[in-house]
């Protein structure tokens, strides 16, 4: 279980509990948290759940998977701190994980 | 004005279903989906990608289930209207009259909405100013290649279709290609043939860049690319194309009087018919308690829209539930023989 603070671009937070093993971008679908759209439900065949993770925190999460930086090309206002969010698994390691959200997905 | 039992708006495997179903009952269909192929999503965002979960198929791509729905419509004759979206639906007694965006127009009582999660658009740039400058000096597509020659084309982007034209337009342009980061997902001999045009200055390669701002008035004389160290490179340039690959939005749909909660519409789960009398929604796009984004899901609910359909389209006649196996009727629509 980890703590995920989800941040909207209007700076409204949302610290939520997620279970280990799910995606944080799961994390914010199951708790209605706005700002995520997951279009294609998680198969990283879209960039529709992309968010910008803290500089301190980039390099503890798991490494960007092949393609996916392929996907965040076609993101929204990349950045070099973009991912997508399906692409992130919680683990009790990502306790007090902060992403910002972008203005919008499409 | 063309006049069907029913229009399907979306070329997807539930819209290529439903379609199956309402052939199979004896009425016809038109399909329009703003794609300029059929499959959608399947097709579009996961060709290659293996799905597990379609009833007695262990596996296949998203591209062999398409081909074999595409496979499953022969026997029938239907209408596709492909790189088309459907901008208006509207009341007109009994009917709907439909509009699309190249002006073709339909009349039906049914409108199935197989639309996925909206049609897929360019993604757009999002620097200030951008509107005023598309379809005129920014471009998300090239219709005639001819406007660019001689002039300066600054192309963003790092698939196929970015590379692809900037190798192409290098022969009478002066291109440059700018992308966000130094790798490119295109093809491997298009990435080499870049490469080696901006060793020999055929193209000006700006790696690491996005655009920053546009400048003009009426038409881009400049704009701002800035890497990721916020080092700004001023590029004068006539057009600027941008190819980020295509995003869903749901878009007209959104404005026909249809109950819509966080992108999906609202259904009954006997007709799968929305608060519009005569409008189903179908697949991914619909919403109801217990919905699955299956397309197994999408398949059981195009065929139950099928069938609400029949009433509409054959107010005096009663719709009789029969079996593939042993129905003559549905074997002759099918052109297989009866025992």
């Amino acid at each position: 279980m980890a703590k995920i603070t989800y941040v909207e671009h209007n700076g409204t937070n949302h610290t939520v509990d997620v279970q280990n093993g799910l995606t944080v971008m799961e994390g914010a679908v199951q708790n209605n948290i706005p700002g995520i759209d997951a279009d294609c439900g998680g198969s990283m065949a879209c960039a529709t759940c992309h968010v910008y993770v803290k500089e301190d925190w980039f390099d503890k999460i798991n490494k960007k998977n092949e393609g996916e930086d392929d996907m965040l090309d076609q993101a929204y206002e990349p950045k070099k701190n973009s991912r997508l969010s399906c692409q992130i698994i919680v683990s009790d390691d990502l306790d007090g994980l902060v992403v910002d959200m972008p203005e919008k997905q499409t | 004005m063309i006049k069907t039992d029913a229009l399907i708006i979306g070329a997807g495997p539930t819209g290529l279903f439903t379609a199956h179903q309402l052939k199979l009952i004896g009425l016809d269909c038109e399909v329009v989906d703003n794609l300029d192929k059929i499959g959608g999503q399947c097709i579009e965002l996961y060709p290659d990608k293996p799905i597990y979960d379609i009833p007695a198929v262990p596996e296949c791509t998203g591209e062999e289930l398409t081909n074999n729905l595409i496979n499953q419509l022969k026997p029938f004759d239907i209408k596709f209207h492909l790189s088309e979206r459907v901008d208006e639906v509207k009341k007109d007694g009994d009917k709907w009259t439909v509009k699309t965006n190249k002006g073709t127009s339909f009349t039906t009582p049914n409108v199935i909405i197989a639309g996925g999660v909206g049609s897929f658009e360019p993604r757009k740039f999002s620097v200030e100013g951008h509107e005023k400058f598309e379809n005129k000096s920014i471009l998300y597509s090239i219709r005639d290649k001819n406007i660019f020659k001689g002039k300066t084309v600054s192309i963003f982007g790092g698939g196929d279709s970015a590379l692809d034209w900037a190798v192409e337009l290098s022969n009478n342009c002066n291109v440059n290609l700018i992308h966000r980061r130094d790798e490119f997902r295109g093809a491997q001999a298009t990435v080499d043939k870049v490469h080696e045009l901006a060793k020999s200055k055929k193209i000006n390669l700006f790696t690491k860049f996005q655009l920053k701002k546009l400048n003009g008035s009426n038409e881009i004389e400049s704009i701002e690319i800035e890497d990721d160290d916020k080092r700004i490179v001023n590029i004068k340039t006539d057009y600027v194309l941008g190819f980020f690959g295509l995003i869903m939005q749901l878009g007209p749909i959104a404005n026909w009087g249809l109950n819509i909660d966080k992108k999906t519409v609202e259904v009954d789960t006997e007709k799968f018919e929305t608060n519009q009398k005569g409008i189903y929604a179908v697949g991914d796009i619909c919403n109801y308690p217990g919905k699955l984004k299956l397309i197994l899901s999408g398949f059981h609910e195009g065929a139950l829209a099928a069938r609400a359909c029949f009433k509409l389209a054959r107010p005096n006649e009663k719709y009789r539930f029969e079996f593939t196996t042993s129905s003559k009727a549905i074997k002759n629509r099918l052109g297989v023989k009866s025992d």
